[in-house]
């Protein structure tokens, strides 16, 4: 049974396709027609599924907040067709058991790919490195630090080293553990006078300089996750006109918030890395539009009522981001921010080359819908958001395919940067697809 | 968050901060400070404002001085006290606090005196209270302290008059971590402070504090002239935490003595929140000494509690009406 959507915009950055279509869906999905369509504007988009780099399922570990079937329904019900899963569950993703347990879970839940990121030292300390090779062979796309940065940069040379050995990717989040401790906000105005112990910006330059030194010294293929201030941007900028083969990304809520919203003592604001100056977010935004900027990812945090029901310092940080993460990008869109094929980019086509991720999901999008955050509506179980209220565009009309991505097994494929990646065929949507 | 504090018709409903409230605001709070005071001297002390109210002071974190005067304020004022002394181990969880709260609200206690060690904890306890619920911030983390700094300018408009704009203030010590200090110079730059100078090391003052003051790391330099020295107390840990090398050399670079008060104006006072590092922040011969007005703070303490008690439960005698 095919049926025939008139009057789609089919948008592909990938293969710089932007154009109004027919498009034919059967069992296998979508498949536009390579002639342009008399029926229609283009209200409709027709655009490759998200990717994100970095979402919690809280499971195994905290299950009261949320579990890796709410999360990977919720990432596909939001469009998000995979996403990494940092290691920080508890116990940590350090062991094949437990690669294992989140794989056959999110194969029985359906919904999104869940793609485990192994810790990168064991018990994500500084004694022992974890087993990258098992870790990866079990499943692991690849290996990565969070929350706060290793102290010990001998320890982090040598995890380095081990995994170029591998040829693994290897995510760091840039925080020197010491100049972030004990503290919940960005170390300026409004800490100041709210009185919050802040984390200064030298907190995540001085980690990422010495990361950049670290990763051009190893040699090993790296993403610096979650940059939060300009000077980052920049220094991510220095090292890649030098040539370094780095990625990096931002986290979604750092693009539209400031540590203003931390006025009010708004838990919900309270994140990690910090929301810093509205000159940082302004910077963010320009290093994604012109590209110093790799990725966005939602950095979906999920946490249960109680995680957040504190005076401020004694909250956990996180937001839950899955359900704004496509409503957000596409403000940057509506906004002129980005333009259509850059969000794409950044929120589904570099993601995937960055995980060595084979994308197959579309999606139909009516992207002139206009709803409100409502928490309680989310499909996430976490329902921390400081969005809410909010108006929001984007509505999904249809996910292809529809049950969610179909499980295949986990092979790095060419890494960023590469040059054929990007001639990676499309399932459901070969070019010239309705010609042949 | 200054919305929080008020009603629909602008009344203050909270006080949680000095942010937010208007200099009318301010001066009018002082002004009823100054009713309760005169009436405090009095033969008959007891005011009956508050008769059939039950005010319940929450305290997270050890606090002998401030509670103890918001105790005899409250009944000074003819309220009910109650004193919860949770202490800081129990409660590390909001769970917790949010439990204490339904508890005692559901003992029909009007206002909750709070103290916490977390920023923003007073705020937090009035967004979940009951909206007949009153809620004073007797210090939260290092954020506000709004009760202590009405008394300082109270204080300091009992020594050098209304006029604000003519005084060179000083204020000395661990900005960083002082909540009175936060208050203070919020309060001072609503009433107009002629000049206001921030003195200590710079691993104890914000450089954002730039946008309320003058900063000095010169000791003497920052008290030329000064009017009115407010001196801070110096917390054991911040050594711990490599702040500071140890309290010997903070005394002998940032502590008061009466050679380096020389360079004040003659008629200078020194202020203390208290309680007090004899030897460390303040020498003794300057807090027993005639510029001194650190007894006098404890007193005014007492009368603007009162008047902020009375204020927020509606309870304050009209303008001009001495009861």
């Amino acid at each position: 049974m095919s049926r025939t959507l008139g009057g789609v915009r089919w948008i592909d950055p990938e293969r710089g396709i932007d154009q109004v279509v027919d498009v034919e869906v059967d069992h296998d999905g979508p498949r536009p027609r390579n002639t342009p369509s008399t029926d229609g504007g283009g209200e409709r988009w027709l655009i490759p599924a998200l990717i994100d780099l970095a979402a919690r399922t809280r499971e195994p570990g905290a299950t009261h907040k949320a579990d890796i079937a709410s999360e990977a329904r919720a990432a596909w019900a939001n469009g998000i067709e995979a996403f990494a899963l940092p290691p920080d569950t508890e116990p940590g993703i350090e062991s094949t058991a437990v690669v294992e347990l989140i794989l056959e879970r999110a194969a029985r839940a359906g919904g999104a790919r869940v793609l485990p990121i192994a810790a990168l030292t064991a018990g994500r300390g500084e004694a022992a490195l974890s087993e990258m090779a098992a870790l990866t062979q079990a499943g692991c796309i690849a290996v990565g630090q969070f929350g706060r940065s290793l102290g010990n940069s001998a320890v982090l040379r040598r995890a380095l080293q081990y995994a170029a050995t591998l040829d693994l990717t290897v995510i760091l989040q840039p925080l020197d553990p010491w100049l972030a401790e004990d503290a919940c906000a960005h170390d300026g105005r409004i800490a100041a006078r709210l009185g919050l112990p802040g984390i200064p910006e030298s907190a995540e330059t001085l980690a990422l300089a010495r990361d950049l030194m670290l990763i051009e010294e190893t040699g090993v293929r790296a993403h610096i996750a979650r940059l939060s201030c300009a000077r980052s941007v920049d220094m991510i900028a220095a090292a890649k006109a030098r040539g370094l083969p780095i990625t990096c990304d931002v986290a979604m809520h750092q693009l539209f918030l400031s540590e203003h919203d931390l006025i009010g003592f708004d838990p919900n604001a309270h994140v990690l890395p910090p929301l810093r100056r509205p000159e940082d977010r302004e910077a963010l935004r320009a290093g994604v539009r012109y590209g110093v900027i790799d990725a966005i990812c939602s950095d979906h945090s999920p946490h249960d009522r109680d995680a957040k029901l504190a005076p401020f310092p004694l909250t956990e940080a996180g937001i839950s981001g899955l359900d704004t993460f496509l409503g957000l990008g596409l403000t940057l869109v509506h906004d002129g921010v980005l333009d259509l094929a850059r969000w794409l980019e950044c929120c589904a086509l570099t993601p995937a080359r960055i995980l060595g991720y084979r994308r197959q999901g579309w999606l139909l999008l009516d992207p002139h819908a206009d709803w409100a955050v409502v928490p309680e509506r989310f499909h996430s179980r976490g329902r921390n958001t400081p969005f809410a209220g909010w108006r929001l565009p984007g509505a999904i009309l249809e996910r292809f395919p529809a049950a969610g991505p179909a499980p295949r097994p986990l092979h790095r494929s060419p890494p960023a940067g590469d040059a054929e990646d990007g001639r990676r065929p499309a399932p459901g949507a070969t070019p010239g697809a309705g010609a042949q | 968050m200054a919305s929080l504090q008020f009603d629909a018709q602008g009344r203050l409903k909270h006080l949680l901060d000095i942010d937010g409230l208007s200099r009318a605001q301010l001066i009018e709070l002082l002004d009823l400070a100054e009713v309760m005071h005169l009436r405090a001297l009095r033969p008959n002390r007891k005011l009956p404002l508050l008769r059939g109210r039950t005010v319940c002071n929450l305290f997270f974190e050890p606090s002998t001085r401030t509670r103890t005067t918001f105790e005899l304020a409250a009944s000074r004022l003819s309220a009910d006290v109650v004193n919860l002394d949770v202490g800081r181990s129990s409660t590390t969880k909001g769970e917790s606090l949010l439990d204490t709260l339904a508890t005692l609200e559901a003992m029909h206690c009007d206002l909750f005196v709070v103290r916490h060690f977390a920023s923003g904890a007073a705020h937090f306890v009035a967004q979940h209270a009951r909206p007949e619920v009153r809620v004073l911030n007797a210090g939260d983390g290092r954020h506000a302290h709004p009760t202590q700094a009405l008394l300082d300018m109270y204080t300091i408009r009992r020594c050098k008059g209304t006029d604000f704009g003519a005084l060179v203030v000083a204020i000395v010590g661990d900005l960083l971590h002082s909540r009175v200090a936060r208050s203070d110079l919020l309060a001072l730059r609503l009433l107009g402070v002629g000049e206001l100078r921030l003195i200590g090391p710079k691993t104890l003052i914000p450089p954002s504090f730039e946008d309320y003051a003058r900063i000095h790391t010169d000791l003497v330099q920052g008290l030329a002239d000064a009017d009115v020295v407010i001196a801070l107390r110096l917390q054991r840990e911040r050594m711990r935490g490599s702040f500071l090398p140890s309290e010997r050399e903070y005394f002998r670079h940032f502590g008061l003595t009466e050679a380096r008060l020389a360079r004040a104006k003659p008629d200078c006072i020194v202020m203390h929140p208290g309680p007090m590092n004899r030897g460390v922040e303040i020498d003794s011969a300057v807090a027993d000494g005639p510029r001194s007005v650190i007894v006098d703070q404890v007193r005014h303490g007492l009368a603007v509690r009162m008047a902020v008690m009375a204020a927020v439960l509606g309870a304050a005698p009209a303008q001009g009406e001495v009861p």
